[in-house]
């Protein structure tokens, strides 16, 4: 049984009972779960948790939700892969990838969204929904699939083919709104008010968030319950690098920590959609929304409802954002996958080329144990890279030894 | 003729309950102005103290969100939808 007390509103501090609201009554302010931490301190310990099962279910003491109601693909507890020959091309230490591609959806979306349908259950709706851009489409539709319950997934048209197939397949609605991610989230939020619907990054979202916080907990526990100095994350609403930065300070609220964490947080964007980044290079307290234009549609939210708190963690933590070319999110796909053998999305790439640039200005820097989270597979964005045999001969030897000489073939 | 304005579901208790309400005005400002006019209250819930729009709150003009456009500033015409709708959805 989960330890939470209520909602309370991240700007005024009102509070409001568990139920299927966001926003503040009040300010419109982003609603946030609250939670019991003496309880939850006395439920868990470093050993319970070990027992529990390979999933984000092995932290349910410390999401919104009642165990028996969990919707349950096995989401989470992906690899945490020491990358030392990424690291080395970098000319940085110990750096360390968060390999969330392995979800059952090949996101970490999954996390998010098991967490989000197990509360919708709880609630008693019948539909579940959602705005994306892709990599929850595909989540939601198949958590949905594996609840029973009826879904509307909306998309914006000009979504990659791969994910408008690996969401259409589990048979739910899929709705391509003509506009961008900003559009079909208005949209969404307009929904939100007239159906009763499990929209679940609307009126489910204080819940849905929560689940991103277990790739901090997953990070520390596969540390040997240690934190990381310095996370790389990629940042589209900034909800998953604030969730992040929560997961360490509460495994330290909860005791499961030696010492208070001291993890610095540094946000990956695109050049064509970076309103954070813009913000924090501008040293500025507003973040002004732009019409998106990268080849990274996963992170395309030019409007982020979290903006505002990533913005606040990068700073408190004396991290950093950075911006990339479409240039340099494909070269950081291609880098990852020759230097650590994983093949990530275009929101990977930007995480990558991230973290290249940071290290190049001396932000992350060579002494500190980095990790970086890697949110979704390679196979979603496909058109992103360009790859070709390396040669196309017949199916002869001397054919073979026409393209690769024999002499010198084994010295490359 | 008259504008459109479309209320969210947190402050539809403040206009009776309606989703939609008809105003006259020429910019958002005086739109906003009108319905606090109409429906006393709206004011405090959508600015800060210093005036602006609380940074939680989005108002779009025919489907463009104000801040691509001159903000309170912006113009609205007859028959035009201004649709206010909280920022914390998605992602």
């Amino acid at each position: 049984m989960a330890h939470v007390q209520g909602l309370r509103c991240r700007e005024c501090g009102r509070e409001y009972e568990i139920a299927p609201v966001y926003t503040c009554e009040w300010c419109f302010g982003p609603l946030e779960v609250t939670y019991d931490y003496a309880a939850v301190a006395a439920a868990v310990s470093r050993e319970q948790i070990a027992a529990g099962p390979a999933s984000i279910w092995r932290y349910a003491d410390l999401l919104p939700v009642d165990r028996g109601h969990a919707v349950d693909l096995g989401a989470g507890f992906t690899p945490l892969v020491r990358a030392d020959r990424l690291a080395a091309a970098l000319g940085l230490g110990e750096v360390w990838v968060k390999n969330d591609t392995l979800n059952p959806t090949n996101s970490f979306k999954d996390r998010v969204a098991s967490v989000a349908l197990s509360k919708a259950l709880e609630f008693g709706f019948k539909t579940a929904a959602c705005a994306s851009t892709g990599n929850l489409a595909n989540s939601v539709a198949a958590h949905a699939a594996r609840a029973g319950l009826r879904s509307f997934v909306f998309i914006p048209s000009n979504l990659e083919r791969a994910k408008v197939v690996t969401t259409a397949v589990y048979g739910g609605n899929v709705v391509a709104i003509e506009g961008n991610y900003d559009d079909v989230n208005r949209l969404c939020a307009e929904l939100a008010g007239t159906y009763r619907w499990a929209f679940v990054n609307v009126n489910v979202r204080p819940f849905y968030a929560e689940g991103s916080k277990t790739l901090a907990y997953e990070t520390a526990e596969q540390l040997g319950w240690e934190t990381p100095d310095h996370v790389v994350v990629p940042v589209a609403s900034g909800s998953l690098l604030t969730k992040i930065r929560k997961g360490f300070d509460e495994l330290h609220q909860v005791g499961l920590l030696d010492h208070a964490p001291n993890v610095r947080v540094s946000g990956a964007q695109a050049l064509g959609c970076s309103p954070v980044a813009t913000a924090w290079r501008e040293g500025s307290d507003t973040i002004r929304p732009v019409k998106p234009d990268t080849i990274a549609k996963s992170l395309a939210i030019g409007n982020p409802a979290d903006g505002y708190f990533a913005l606040d963690a990068v700073r408190q933590t004396e991290g950093g954002l950075a911006a990339v070319s479409d240039g340099e999110v494909v070269e950081g796909i291609r880098l990852l996958a020759r230097t650590e053998g994983i093949f990530a999305e275009t929101a990977g790439g930007v995480t990558v080329a991230s973290l290249k640039r940071l290290a190049d200005e001396g932000v992350v820097t060579p002494d500190e144990r980095v990790v970086l989270y890697i949110t979704g597979l390679g196979l979603k964005t496909l058109d992103a890279v360009e790859a070709e045999p390396t040669a196309t001969i017949r199916p002869t030897i001397d054919a073979f030894h026409e393209a690769f000489d024999p002499d010198h073939i084994d010295e490359e | 003729m008259a504008v459109t304005v479309r209320i969210p579901t947190q402050l539809r208790e403040l206009a009776g309950g309606a989703s939609e309400i008809q105003v006259e005005g020429k910019t958002v400002a005086e739109i906003l102005g009108a319905l606090e006019e109409r429906h006393p209250g709206f004011a405090e819930r959508l600015h800060d103290d210093s005036g602006e729009l609380r940074r939680f709150v989005n108002v779009f003009v025919a489907d463009e969100d104000i801040r691509f456009l001159q903000g309170l500033d912006t113009a609205v015409t007859d028959g035009q939808t201004v649709s206010i709708v909280p920022a914390v959805a998605g992602g």
